[in-house]
């Protein structure tokens, strides 16, 4: 049950904060920070008591299901390992700053934003938690609209554009996904005689390799999609630049993981054999990710758009890692998820803290702001350190671990990679140099970090830093969860009373073939 | 006639009886707002004569009619769509300066056609259906005859609607004259027997198949579709949107089932060229529109191209898929035309996208409501639409047919686009000051039934299990 409340609590807090708008403005917000607020308290909570006890490998924290649609063999199956637990976590973190950070931003319409706002991040929770696969489709949508939303209504100058281009983009990979959902149901279905889209049952469906490549690339479509990879990238720069902070943060930070969750909970594990064909391909879709995003970014006159092209170029290393068919990469991909969400965030909520001042993204017309703010400017320091790849934050644990494990996969694609961190050097530093260094042309007098910005910068700080130093922290909970890259064995699975035509399975474990 | 087939028959009896009643009482006193709820309570008594029959089934009153589980569904959600349209009609009337009483007196027989289009088996009573059905709305479509584009409407779809009768009569006359068979099951005998299919029953069939394709309104006999919803008065355009298309799908869907068309592979894939077609004619010609009727008009054409899949995949869950599909865009079509009724002022109706620019700064209900409908309509989770267009994939993997499945994964994403133009619209900020906006009448009637019509369509998309029970045990069709 507290894997639904983990979902029903910014559902709620969505609608209260909505209702709560009409009559007060600054209650609409504290509802949405205090929700928020307790998800995240409810996660530490349950990432507390679990990292106490040592748990078994394949060991699942909870686990909820409840018929739904008994007709399809459909039920409400939330369940949490470390996986899940972590980009939980890292959710309502990010959701929480997210409300913090739109405080005064967000003018007209609060009422609605927040509810917006936090629908998302139920969607994403949603997302996270559910072994569902039409639950996932659901939540996958359920995320859509409202982000849609927030791009189209708070937005910059073209946000229906933007709005549209996300919307389309994503929706039509979520279709291809839900085709492939229904072939492997009814795959699943025919070869066994069991119709459920219960993610433990069809993990382990006998099905010839061709249709197995189909399936594994409807699911990856609608993954890369969202991850962004190239050549499926380009609604993430007009996406990330026209959408309100808040929406860059929650895109940047939280939307583009579900892609790379995705890939890591779904596509692997369902199609072991097909992956493992695909590999190849998914690295190189990776490296020209790394190496055409980073270029990308270096040439971008606009500071928000140059912070998207760095996630298309991040984001490579995920698809990099997931491939290498390995722990160690499989780790660092997950770190990167957060480190990079972490990272990216801060930085797209910098990015608003400067327009908020400046009323402008252009590099050209920024300059020289050190003297001005000095406090913004060091925050900002340790952000673009991250962003390239610094030793001791976290994104050097997660790339370091990646380009490891890709290395004894793949050879000329790790190479290929590790240029990529020369590229990320170059285009971050070209941040501090183009915005906070160099002439000051117009002698700005702007204010440094506020109360409320130091509230938001100092917890991302502290993390980003955490993670560099004690990665241990999210390695271990989640170790669970490599263990079972090799071995997926499903948990037992209480079986609802009535959940329809699903039927008990005994346990049963699938091994991949190692990389050499 | 027994006591039972009177039974049977209660929700046709009940609309015709109202028809005459309102007759005589237009004849005796004209007043539209007693009209208007004998109508209604014509029709709340039809709907709840569906219930008792179920005990009845199946039922044949041969050789004409044949009331089986589908006929029924198919009668309650006919007659439950009337209902709601119904409500909505009388601000609308009321609004307009004709006299509005013999309206009623149209749509009750229009809804009676449609009845006996669900129940019938046999070409006459099919033909007299649709006659009825079909001659009702010439009225009904130039009911507003003062307005200019509503008789331009009336007479188009007289003129297109008289020619594709004449191409149905002549087909089922080839049928007859080799078949020797005017009811399905007989014809279907007759091909099982001679196992050939000669000439003139293939053109015979090709000739109905023109005349049921213009009423469904599928490529290429859709011309009329834009024209017609535009120029009629927008509760009769829901009526031809909803039910006046569901009826004949019913047939057809009895008809192909009684002939076995899934042994003929050409009448299969005619269908499915149609289906293709609808599907991306319906969708990309919607994507220019800015007008919403003429938008919702290419809509429906393609939703019949969606309708086809599921009818295509020839399994019992596509039978299914098609009564939830039904049960869902019912509905939410007459919602959105509700929509636009209840925005519509007495001088203008609410019908360019425009005329919906910022609405939810202005009207959030009445915008809520068509964004609930259009992402409906789109087939988005949380509402109906997205479980009945999960349900034709389902249909559509069941039967293996990929390609098609393809076709419509692709237009479901040309579909957002355009579903989704009107909601940006709606949520658009920029100044609205300047404009002059139409000032919608907003009766309290309307938005109570938009209300409902939002719960509905929520509810079955949160819990669609109750709905799926019920068409499970409906779906089985008299063989």
């Amino acid at each position: 049950m507290v894997l639904l409340y983990i979902i029903l609590i910014p559902m709620f807090g969505a609608l209260l904060s909505w209702l709560a708008s009409a009559r007060n403005i600054a209650l609409c917000r504290w509802i949405a920070l205090v929700s928020l607020l307790c998800g995240l308290l409810l996660v530490t909570v349950l990432w507390v008591s679990n990292a106490a006890d040592p748990t078994p490998a394949g060991h699942w924290m909870y686990n909820w299901q409840q018929p739904w649609i008994p007709h399809f063999g459909i039920s409400l199956h939330l369940a949490m390992d470390g996986l899940s637990l972590v980009m939980l976590a890292l959710t309502f973190f990010l959701g929480a700053l997210s409300v913090l950070i739109s405080w005064r931003e967000i003018k007209f319409k609060i009422g609605f934003f927040h509810f917006n706002l936090l629908f998302v991040i139920a969607g994403i929770a949603g997302v996270f938690l559910t072994m569902d696969l039409f639950l996932f489709y659901f939540f996958w949508e359920v995320m859509l609209i409202p982000m849609y939303f927030l791009i189209g209504i708070w937005g910059h100058e073209r946000r229906e554009y933007a709005a549209y281009k996300f919307f389309i983009f994503t929706q039509a990979g979520g279709l291809l996904m839900l085709l492939a959902i229904l072939g492997l149901y009814f795959i699943h279905g025919a070869n066994t005689g069991v119709y459920t889209f219960d993610y433990f049952y069809l993990l382990n469906t006998p099905m010839e390799r061709a249709v197995a490549q189909w399936l594994m690339l409807g699911f990856l479509v609608a993954f890369v999609v969202k991850l962004p990879a190239i050549p499926f990238h380009t609604w993430l720069p007009d996406a990330h630049t026209e959408a309100p902070t808040a929406g860059s943060v929650v895109l940047a930070g939280l939307l583009l993981k579900t892609g790379a969750y995705g890939i890591l909970r779904f596509v692997l594990p369902l199609f072991p054999a097909a992956s493992h064909d695909f590999a190849p391909w998914a690295m190189l879709l990776g490296v020209a990710g790394i190496l055409y995003g980073g270029q990308l970014a270096y040439s971008q006159p606009d500071l928000k758009r140059l912070i998207a092209y760095t996630s298309v170029s991040h984001m490579g290393f995920v698809l990099l890692g997931a491939f290498a068919f390995n722990e160690l990469a499989y780790k660092g991909v997950v770190m990167q998820m957060i480190a990079h969400g972490i990272s990216t965030g801060a930085l797209f909520m910098i990015a608003g803290a400067l327009y908020e001042r400046m009323h402008t993204r252009e590099l050209s017309r920024m300059g020289g702001l050190w003297p001005a703010m000095p406090a913004m400017g060091t925050v900002t320091m340790i952000f673009v350190m991250a962003s390239l790849g610094l030793p001791g934050l976290g994104n050097f644990v997660a790339e370091f671990m990646i380009l490891l494990g890709s290395w004894q996969a793949n050879h000329i694609m790790t190479i290929l990679a590790t240029i990529g961190l020369v590229i990320a050097t170059v285009y971050s530093l070209r941040i501090m140099q183009k915005v906070f260094f160099g002439q000051s042309e117009r002698q700005y007098a702007l204010p440094d970090l506020g109360l409320r910005e130091w509230l938001i910068m100092a917890p991302l700080v502290v993390v980003i830093l955490w993670l560099g130093v004690y990665p241990q922290t999210v390695l271990g909970t989640i170790t669970n969860y490599e263990l079972r890259i090799t071995t997926f064995s499903a948990p037992h699975v209480p079986q609802a009373e009535s959940s329809g035509r699903v039927v008990p399975v005994s346990d049963s474990s699938f091994v991949i073939n190692h990389a050499p | 006639m027994t006591f039972e087939d009177l039974l049977s028959l209660g929700p046709l009896f009940n609309i015709c009886g109202a028809a005459v009643l309102c007759m005589l009482l237009v004849a005796i006193w004209r007043n539209h707002r007693l009209i208007y709820y004998v109508t209604l309570v014509a029709f709340a008594l039809a709907l709840m004569s569906v219930v008792p029959v179920a005990t009845l089934l199946p039922h044949t009153i041969a050789p004409l009619i044949v009331i089986d589980m589908f006929a029924l569904f198919n009668s309650g959600a006919i007659v439950g769509s009337g209902l709601i349209i119904v409500l909505l009609s009388y601000n609308y009337f009321e609004e307009r300066e004709e006299r509005k009483e013999e309206y009623y007196l149209l749509l009750l027989l229009a809804t009676a056609g449609a009845l006996v289009l669900v129940i019938s088996r046999h070409f006459m009573s099919f033909f007299l259906g649709l006659e009825m059905l079909s001659i009702s709305l010439y009225g009904l479509i130039a009911y507003l005859r003062a307005r200019q584009r509503s008789d331009e409407a009336g007479i188009k779809y007289l003129i297109l609607a008289a020619l594709s009768s004449a191409f149905l009569l002549f087909g089922m006359a080839l049928v007859y004259g080799f078949t020797g068979h005017m009811d399905f099951p007989g014809i279907g005998a007759y091909l099982r027997q001679a196992g050939t299919f000669p000439l003139p029953v293939i053109a015979g069939f090709g000739l109905m198949l023109i005349g049921i394709g213009f009423k469904l309104g599928i490529v290429p006999f859709h011309m009329w579709a834009p024209d017609i919803y535009e120029g009629a008065p927008l509760p009769v355009a829901a009526f031809v949107a909803t039910i006046s298309k569901g009826g004949v799908l019913v047939v057809l869907i009895r008809f192909y089932q009684d002939i076995d068309g899934r042994n003929y592979t050409m009448l299969w894939w005619i269908l499915a060229i149609t289906a293709i077609a609808s599907m991306f004619v319906g969708n990309l010609l919607a994507l220019t529109q800015q007008n919403i009727k003429r938008m919702l008009a290419y809509s429906s054409i393609a939703h019949l191209g969606y309708l086809l899949v599921a009818f295509l995949s020839d399994t019992q869950s596509g039978l299914e898929a098609i009564a939830f599909y039904l049960t869902a865009y019912f509905p939410t079509s007459i919602g959105a035309f509700g929509v636009l009724i209840v925005m519509s002022s007495s001088v203008q109706d609410a019908e360019t996208v425009e005329d919906y620019r910022g609405l939810f700064w202005r009207y959030p209900w009445v915008a809520l409501v068509f964004t609930v409908m259009l992402l409906s309509l789109a087939g988005i989770p949380l509402t109906a639409g997205f479980i009945g267009k999960f349900y034709i994939v389902m249909a559509g993997v069941d039967g293996h047919h990929w390609f098609l499945l393809l076709m419509l994964v692709i237009n479901s994403v040309i579909g957002l686009y355009y579903y989704m133009r009107v909601v940006a619209m709606m949520f658009r900020t920029t100044d609205t000051s300047q404009r002059i906006f139409i000032k919608p009448s907003l009766p309290l009637a309307g938005n109570i039934t938009l209300g409902l019509i939002v719960m509905l369509l929520v509810g079955l998309g949160v819990y669609p299990t109750a709905m799926m029970q019920l068409i499970q045990q409906m779906m089985t069709l008299i063989k």
